[in-house]
């Protein structure tokens, strides 16, 4: 069924229609709307789910961390400031290997106080082991919330559903909603490897030691290490998992397509914008309007940043002469993160190149400072016409 | 009311094994191996970082036979609210769900967790163990550790603040039960979790918890030291039912005899106290006087 909503509601069907038994979250601007969407929907009887408003966001994690390890599938949202103070959770929910999808709304973190757009926060967790998805507009927010704990539990990681605050939480699009049938067909039930249990009792999360060890009938148990390796590990296979589950997603819902990237006239381009969320649909006429005036620029829009899908960038980018990254987040004392990472990618996959591209880097919108369309394509054709490869320049900025 | 139990008429099935990692003499080894008899097997743990954990030991052998989730310092009740919501979301209505943590998990950095949970009314048991400070780390102070005890962050003057009184503040919740127990008195602990197991809500327990290696005593004085600190009248044991305060156990034989045993001969049988002086002794002396005088007087 269209409907027209918000994206905050769209990740609220996609939640309602993934049937997530156990829900706590802390409210904070632009994520509000979404949690009270779920509690209205579970107060209503529309949807069999506990709803626990909870004291802070570090609960909110604690509980779905909880939830998850006596066997449910659990769901919670937040933004910046939130996201940051479940930070410990957030580590201990991807090493505990629960598979928690969480909406992060988009938003810049304080200080100074700033409750608008950028993605400085969910990139900030880049290192959490959670993997993270990004979405463009509102029907990506509903299609990938589903995705999410598809994944999620197939390979026993959280996720980390990713979205702009205001310029999608709060704007209203029409989008399609799958029918419960095709979502349980799609999705079907958690079922945990390993639940609390009093008839099976088990101590989880103790205290592991450096090395292996080994249990009471002398069978070696892993070490720390052996237990991070295998998360990393897990990681890297979630790539290809990501595509078969959009393949599944594909067959059943007929859409999708973009597992890991999605490409905006980049065949034959020479010049290529890279971004993620809805930044990347607001470069599509940027790059109409320059292939009209006879310059082959194409959008490579990044939908999973985490695990890196390096190879399906990098073969995007490959006949590219010169690769522009535009973020809304960096790390501070360098550059953007995604300007790094696709540099990294490009050298890992240099095999695939004949010329190696310049890449240049844009940082835009940061604490949601508006985005002109006719600055992106300044910018965009600035860097186009530039003979040298410039540092990292900070769109519209006002000194 | 109950019948007392004795210690022939406890469960004789165990569930924290022999040979855990607590150190000789640990009060919390006595509290929890009879908390758990009276938990009982159909019970789902929480546990914080703190002594306990060393206790459970190290992965992959645990020496508690019931399912156990290890948490975060700071999210005990926040974790027993969710596993509480998993099993209602999974219509596992027969589990039991207990927090075990100790005082810095509960008085410092749990507190919010805490106070949240027992808020919203989540079923479940949540334990303070108190040992009055950081032991786990090295004997740290923590905001249950008492006035003039030396810790590693107190190490000279000994603390200057007098301990927070979690029993109270979680009473201020309105609960359902709210008890404080002593590992010296273990009866009156078994007695009180069976008392409140079926209670509405969330339930308290305060357990004072005598630490040889923490306070400066031989290990083979636990018991005795934990008694000491409820016959000087200086830690009591009680319970609030419903709002009704009424002291149990030796506490409430103490009103009957009237007659403390001096509080010094509590802190001089402690290294940690070793720089409370006579004088500061006698006010706290004069402090629990008067509030036993108040104790007399409600009997009366």
């Amino acid at each position: 069924m269209h409907i027209i909503d918000n994206g905050n509601v769209a990740a609220a069907l996609g939640v309602k229609l993934s049937r997530a038994q156990v829900i706590a979250a802390y409210p904070i601007t632009p994520q509000t709307p979404l949690t009270e969407k779920l509690s209205e929907i579970i107060e209503k009887g529309e949807m069999n789910a506990e709803y626990i408003p909870v004291e802070s966001e570090h609960s909110a994690l604690s509980v779905c961390i909880a939830a998850s390890s006596t066997g449910a599938r659990a769901f919670t949202a937040t933004s910046a400031n939130g996201l940051l103070y479940m930070h410990e959770q957030v580590h201990w929910a991807a090493g505990a290997r629960l598979p928690i999808v969480m909406c992060v709304v988009n938003r810049a973190v304080g200080g100074p106080w700033n409750v608008w757009n950028d993605q400085q926060d969910s990139i900030s967790q880049r290192d959490t082991g959670w993997m993270q998805l990004y979405c463009s507009d509102n029907q990506q927010i509903i299609d990938t919330t589903i995705k999410a704990f598809k994944l999620a539990e197939r390979m026993s990681i959280p996720v980390m559903v990713c979205y702009d605050g205001y310029i999608l939480s709060h704007t209203y699009m029409p989008f399609d909603v799958p029918t419960q049938e095709q979502v349980d067909s799609f999705l079907g039930e958690f079922k945990a490897d390993y639940v609390l249990d009093p008839d099976e009792p088990a101590n989880l999360n103790t205290v592991t030691l450096p090395d292996v060890r080994m249990d009471r009938d002398g069978v070696l148990a892993h070490g720390y290490m052996e237990i991070r390796y295998l998360l990393q590990e897990d990681m890297r296979k979630a790539v290809n998992e990501m595509k078969k589950i959009d393949d599944e997603f594909l067959s059943v819902f007929n859409r999708g397509g973009s597992p890991h990237v999605e490409k905006y006239l980049c065949d034959d381009a020479e010049f290529i914008a890279v971004g993620m969320g809805s930044m990347t649909y607001q470069l599509r006429p940027v790059v109409d309007e320059l292939r009209n005036a006879g310059i082959k620029a194409g959008v490579l829009g990044v939908c999973m940043y985490r695990p890196f899908p390096d190879k399906e960038i990098a073969k995007s980018l490959k006949d590219a002469k010169k690769i522009i990254v535009f973020e809304k987040a960096l790390s501070y004392g360098y550059e953007g993160t995604l300007a790094t990472e696709v540099k990294s990618a490009i050298y890992d996959n240099r095999l695939l190149f004949t010329i190696l591209p310049e890449i240049t880097g844009l940082i835009a919108g940061i604490g949601g400072r508006e985005i002109k369309t006719h600055d992106l394509k300044e910018q965009l054709l600035g860097a186009i016409k530039s003979e040298k490869i410039s540092e990292t320049n900070w769109i519209g900025l006002k000194l | 009311m109950q019948a007392k139990s004795t210690i022939l008429s406890l469960p004789t099935e165990e569930f924290v094994q022999p040979g855990t990692r607590a150190c000789t003499g640990c009060g919390l080894a006595i509290a929890y191996r009879v908390g758990l008899k009276a938990l009982g097997k159909d019970t789902i743990l929480v546990v914080p970082p703190s002594c306990l954990t060393v206790l459970q030991g190290l992965y992959p052998i645990a020496s508690t036979k019931l399912p156990c989730l290890n948490v975060t310092f700071a999210s005990t009740a926040a974790a027993a609210s969710g596993v509480l919501a998993s099993l209602r979301a999974r219509g596992k209505n027969n589990i039991k769900v207990a927090g075990w943590a100790g005082d810095g998990g509960t008085s410092d950095i749990g507190l919010q967790a805490l106070s949240g949970a027992a808020e919203r009314g989540e079923d479940f048991m949540y334990f303070c163990y108190d040992n009055e400070g950081y032991m786990n780390t090295g004997v740290q102070r923590s905001g249950t550790t008492p006035i003039g005890a030396t810790t590693a962050t107190t190490p000279l003057k000994g603390k200057l603040q007098p301990k927070k009184d979690v029993a109270a503040i979680m009473a201020a919740h309105n609960l359902s039960y709210v008890g404080a127990c002593s590992a010296a008195y273990p009866l009156d602990l078994y007695d009180k979790i069976k008392k409140a197991i079926d209670m509405p809500g969330t339930k308290y327990f305060h357990i004072h918890i005598p630490c040889p290696p923490g306070w400066g005593f031989e290990p083979r004085y636990g018991i005795k030291i934990g008694r000491m600190a409820v016959e000087t009248g200086y830690y009591d044991l009680y319970e609030i039912v419903n709002g009704e305060f009424s002291l149990t156990a030796a506490s409430k034989k103490l009103v009957e005899k009237r007659k403390l045993v001096p509080v010094k001969d509590y802190f001089r049988a402690q290294s940690r106290f070793k720089t409370l002086s006579d004088t500061k002794i006698e006010e706290i002396q004069q402090a629990i006087d008067a509030k036993w005088e108040k104790y007399y007087k409600n009997e009366e």
